[in-house]
């Protein structure tokens, strides 16, 4: 098995207050990944920091072979290969979805206009939107509007996809097609590390769960070791919590 | 007081000092807003020299009146520059301009500075996120933002711009107020005359109100777009 995302010993503070505390972490081809943990407990800081949206304080973060860490690595090459997707959407406002969604494929000039307006249009189509090409974001439900940030992200054909909480700003009846979306990526083989609080997909989609407290992974294995079988007090009071 | 002969008598001069006006006012702005943006960008950047050259520039700008600048650049700078080269002159209307772009672009900047400020973080990071890099990020995704939050915040200084420009005929500009100066000089009709100026005023200036209006409308329009 390929080793997509390799994490060693990082630290990440912020001023003060140390966030992470030395996170060791391998990620394989075609893993799901996904990271549970209370809140503030440095989840989205362990995600910025595998695309460098975050500088680490310490330690090594290694992607597709390249060392993010390094600051000779040219970041932004790398970051093609890494789609994201955010809780709160940032979806370009000024631009349509469908513009949206090829903006990135033809200004880095990794497509022409028009095949980038062909696969925007086959993604638009695989994320059930066909028919909002033309709007903004601001004419969109939540969940319409992740499902094209999905998109926008999928247009860069990357090899990796990070999520963090893509589910958590959206009304309940909203939440299932976002991960029906999600779980239809999985199960095309797409390497994914997911910051969720949705149990219910990290049980069903989930190859490894990983808990995370005060910038450490407490707990770590499959769905079912981390959910029923943990002896870790704090992942036991965690889950007692949120089950 | 004889308000149709005032009139008659001053309108061939008005219109060409509210030419002088316009004309002024249109360079000015457009080199003020090349100005604004260099600064705003340099004032935005890491580099800490870029960053205190903008900073010093703004806070000179804003921290002295316009008179004072239009005579240090029309009294004062000759002189310096005579030293070198005796028979250097500058003409009124250079000296206004550079004095009007200097001061709309310092403004300008700090229009443009609250514009991008007011765009959200994560528009930013989901355009990293995807590779771009940070110049193509303010060009694609910052900028065409920042500049619909700062449109009115802009035709606000356009139209102080022209306003200001009254001042420059201190120094000799043949600007309206110049003209109408000269007008009442021999004729004594100074409520005519200067209610007069007043209009010519109130027209361009209404004409770049009814301009903005119109942008703004057709900027929601495009937001509201079709479904
Ligand atoms: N840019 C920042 N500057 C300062 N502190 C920050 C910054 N980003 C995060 N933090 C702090 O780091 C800690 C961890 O934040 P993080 O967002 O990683 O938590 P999280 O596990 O994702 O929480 P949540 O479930 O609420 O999203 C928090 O205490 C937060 O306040
Ligand atoms: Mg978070």
């Amino acid at each position: 098995m390929n080793v997509k995302v390799e994490v060693k010993n990082l630290k990440k503070s912020f001023h003060k207050l140390n966030v992470l505390n030395g996170i060791d972490l391998t990620v394989y081809e075609g893993e799901v990944v996904c990271i549970i943990g209370p809140s503030g407990s440095g989840k989205s800081t362990l995600l910025r920091c595998l695309n460098r949206l975050e500088d680490a304080t310490g330690g090594q973060v290694i992607v597709d072979g390249y060392d993010i860490t390094d600051k000779k690595t040219n970041i932004n090459k790398v970051r093609e290969k890494i789609g994201m997707v955010f809780q709160n959407f940032n979806l370009f406002a000024h631009l349509t979805v469908l513009q949206n969604i090829m903006l990135a494929p033809v200004d880095l000039k990794i497509m022409s206009k028009e095949e980038a307006h062909k696969t925007a249009i086959e993604l638009l189509k695989r994320v059930g939107l066909e028919d909002k090409a033309e709007c903004h974001p601001h004419q969109l439900s939540g969940g319409q509007q992740q499902r094209v940030a999905i998109a926008r992200a999928l247009a860069m054909k990357p090899d990796i996809m990070l999520f963090d909480e893509p589910t958590s700003a959206l009304d309940p009846e909203m939440v299932g097609e976002v991960l029906a979306v999600m779980k239809e990526l999985a199960s095309q083989g797409m390497t994914m590390i997911c910051v969720t609080h949705e149990m219910g997909f990290a049980k069903e989609v989930a190859d490894r769960v990983i808990f995370i407290d005060e910038g450490v992974i407490m707990e770590e294995g499959t769905p079912e070791d981390v959910f029923t079988n943990t002896k870790n007090p704090r992942a036991i009071d965690f889950l007692n919590k949120v089950l | 007081m004889d308000f149709t002969r005032t009139i008659l008598e001053s309108t061939p001069l008005l219109l060409e000092g509210i030419k002088i006006t316009i004309l002024i006012s249109v360079i000015s702005l457009i080199i003020g807003m090349v100005i604004g943006l260099l600064m705003c960008i340099m004032g935005m950047s890491k580099n800490i020299l870029l960053k205190a050259i903008s900073g010093v520039y703004i806070w000179i700008i804003r921290g002295t009146p316009m008179i004072v600048q239009a005579f240090i650049v029309y009294f004062g700078m000759p002189q310096v520059i005579q030293l070198f080269n005796p028979s250097f002159r500058i003409e009124a209307f250079t000296a206004g301009i550079i004095t009007l772009s200097l001061n709309a672009g310092a403004y300008l900047a700090e229009i443009f500075r609250g514009g991008i400020m007011a765009v959200p973080k994560g528009q930013t990071e989901a355009a990293r996120s995807l590779g771009l890099s940070k110049s193509r990020t303010m060009l694609k995704i910052i900028l065409p933002q920042a500049f619909k939050v700062a449109i009115p915040s802009m035709v606000n200084q356009f139209i102080i711009t022209v306003k200001d420009t009254s001042i420059l005929s201190v120094i000799g500009l043949a600007d309206i107020v110049n003209k109408a100066k000269v007008y009442v000089g021999k004729s004594y009709q100074f409520f005519a005359t200067y209610i007069l100026v007043a209009v010519y005023y109130l027209i361009v200036i209404s004409i770049l109100m009814l301009l903005s209006k119109y942008l703004e409308k057709k900027i929601n329009y495009e937001r509201k777009g079709r479904s």
